[in-house]
């Protein structure tokens, strides 16, 4: 099989980096040494390439409407424009078909990024439930009574919801206490824009959207561009200091700042209240939203943890962990560059406390670690 | 960096160092520890431990991954690099000064009917392809 390519593929090359195969794309995993790159993030700023990861624009009169119903967060939170939202979109049955950011634009536009791998198939169970919701008007619909838009009427619109895969457009992250900064040196342009957007808000200038979003508990922006603008902005990045960033240093950088990684911390066969994603879900409201009975009909007996190894070693995905109240899984191990030590993300019984002792099975050995309360480390330093 | 030619070398990506004492110094060499990056962890085998050829013995582990060490012959362990345990990126930094344990070999020709440098770059070259 041929590996997927970013437009920015011989840049990678031409800067030095190892590639390899990520999810069918073939994608930086270090340009050296991959602790140096973490450090970099967390004191400085770095860019990384996200063009694998796919942009959808939701539009339509009923969008709002529509997403309200569709994911687990409450798109009905967002009202300042350019506001953006974390959220899971789920199975009927409360699996985690992804994890995903939407902004809000307008009343008729809302752009939401998903994961790389999961990107088709997003797309796919979108536009077959914007189907559906466009084409049945039940009335006393709670997603539609409920909006706030629509003052208790029913408010799907009159024009049908598009999806649309935007795969003209390119992303890259620049994320560091510094990253801002560089960003509007080489956009100068953007900078009027995007100088007062709060964390977790985005600036549509025109060419460039701007969003100050990221996966690694830094400060910073993720930039959607014309993909055949992107290999100028990285090199031009790289000329006002922006060191590249692989895969390697995303992964521990996120897992330090507690944030799940689709396909290992969740995925389809697990539900977001055993994701640590209770804090996305809103159960209490009176909104309906696909998965939501089953959320509500299954009882929670796992939750997700943090533990940081205190034995030498390091924690891996898949290792068994053995409490007092039975046996977990760790979902995302690593070693920590800036705590030092090794730390992971390990699904565990409900009963197991913050504070606890575990002992993980590592090889023919079982090390003990201690179960702590997660983000580990952002904004430079351990938390 | 090109693979010494006074060391002897494994298929799995050992080096190995004969020396004046009759002891070997083991060690992983420059394309092991590219691939794996960042060195994290290295687990070593208890002194005393007696071990067979192909033995899995040690663990190293980078930020990525972990990998298996194995005993390049059979022998005794008699010394392990305890520096390693406080700074394992030694290995990065200097894949052939970092041994990282000695044995006492059980026959002299295990070592010497090991690979040499030109053989094992061969290795490695088949396994980029």
């Amino acid at each position: 099989m041929t590996l997927k390519q970013t437009p920015l593929n011989a840049a990678h090359r031409a800067m030095g980096a190892k590639m390899v195969d990520f999810g069918g794309w073939d994608m930086p995993v270090n340009y050296g040494s991959q602790i140096d790159e973490h450090h970099q993030v967390r004191n400085d700023c770095g860019m990384f390439d996200v063009c694998h990861m796919r942009v959808v624009d939701a539009k339509g009169e009923g969008i709002r409407a529509f997403l309200r119903y569709l994911l687990a967060n409450n798109a009905g939170k967002l009202t300042l424009p350019g506001k953006a939202l974390y959220s899971a979109m789920l199975r009927p049955d409360g699996g985690v078909i992804d994890d995903l950011i939407i902004y809000f634009m307008s009343e008729q536009w809302f752009r939401i990024v998903v994961n790389a791998g999961t990107a088709d198939k997003d797309i796919a169970w979108m536009k077959q439930q914007a189907a559906e919701f466009t084409r049945h008007l039940p009335s006393g619909d709670a997603a539609v009574a409920l909006s706030p838009a629509s003052g208790g009427k029913l408010d799907r619109g009159n024009t049908p919801i598009t999806i649309t895969s935007r795969d003209d457009l390119a992303m890259v992250a620049v994320q560091g206490p510094n990253a801002r900064a560089k960003v509007w040196q080489v956009l100068p342009q953007t900078r009027a824009a995007t100088e007062g957007l709060q964390n977790f808000q985005a600036a549509d200038c025109g060419e460039y959207f701007v969003a100050r979003t990221g996966y690694t508990g830094e400060d910073g922006f993720e930039v959607m561009l014309p993909k055949e603008k992107v290999e100028e902005f990285w090199y031009a990045l790289n000329k006002a200091g922006v060191k590249p960033i692989g895969l390697g240093a995303r992964d521990t950088l996120r897992l330090e700042a507690g944030m799940n990684l689709y396909g290992q911390d969740m995925d389809e066969s697990v539900g977001p209240l055993e994701s640590g994603l209770a804090w996305t879900v809103d159960l209490k409201s009176e909104r309906d939203f696909i998965g939501k009975a089953a959320l509500l009909a299954s009882p929670t007996v796992r939750k997700l943890v943090g533990l940081v190894l205190l034995d030498r070693g390091v924690l891996r995905g898949h290792q068994k962990v053995h409490t007092a109240h039975g046996e977990g899984e760790i979902t995302s191990g690593s070693f920590s560059p800036t705590l030092e030590k090794s730390i992971a993300l390990a699904r565990v019984p409900k009963d197991v406390q913050i504070g606890d002792t575990v002992q993980v099975a590592i090889r023919d050995k079982m090390l003990a670690a201690k179960v702590v309360k997660y983000p580990f480390a952002r904004k430079g330093k351990a938390v | 960096m090109s693979n010494p030619a006074n060391l002897k070398y494994t298929a799995s990506h050992e080096w190995i160092r004969s020396e004046a004492d009759g002891t070997i110094s083991i060690g992983i060499t420059q394309h092991a520890q590219e691939l794996l990056g960042d060195m994290v962890f290295v687990e070593n085998p208890a002194v005393g431990r007696k071990l067979k050829a192909k033995e899995e013995c040690a663990v190293v582990e980078s930020v990525k991954a972990a990998a298996d060490v194995y005993a390049p012959v059979a022998g005794e362990v008699t010394a392990v690099n305890s520096e390693l345990d406080s700074a394992p990126e030694k290995i990065n930094a200097d894949p052939y000064a970092a041994w990282m344990f000695k044995m006492k070999p059980a026959s002299a020709a295990d070592v010497a009917a090991l690979m040499d440098a030109a053989a094992y770059q061969a290795v490695v070259d088949s396994e980029a392809h």
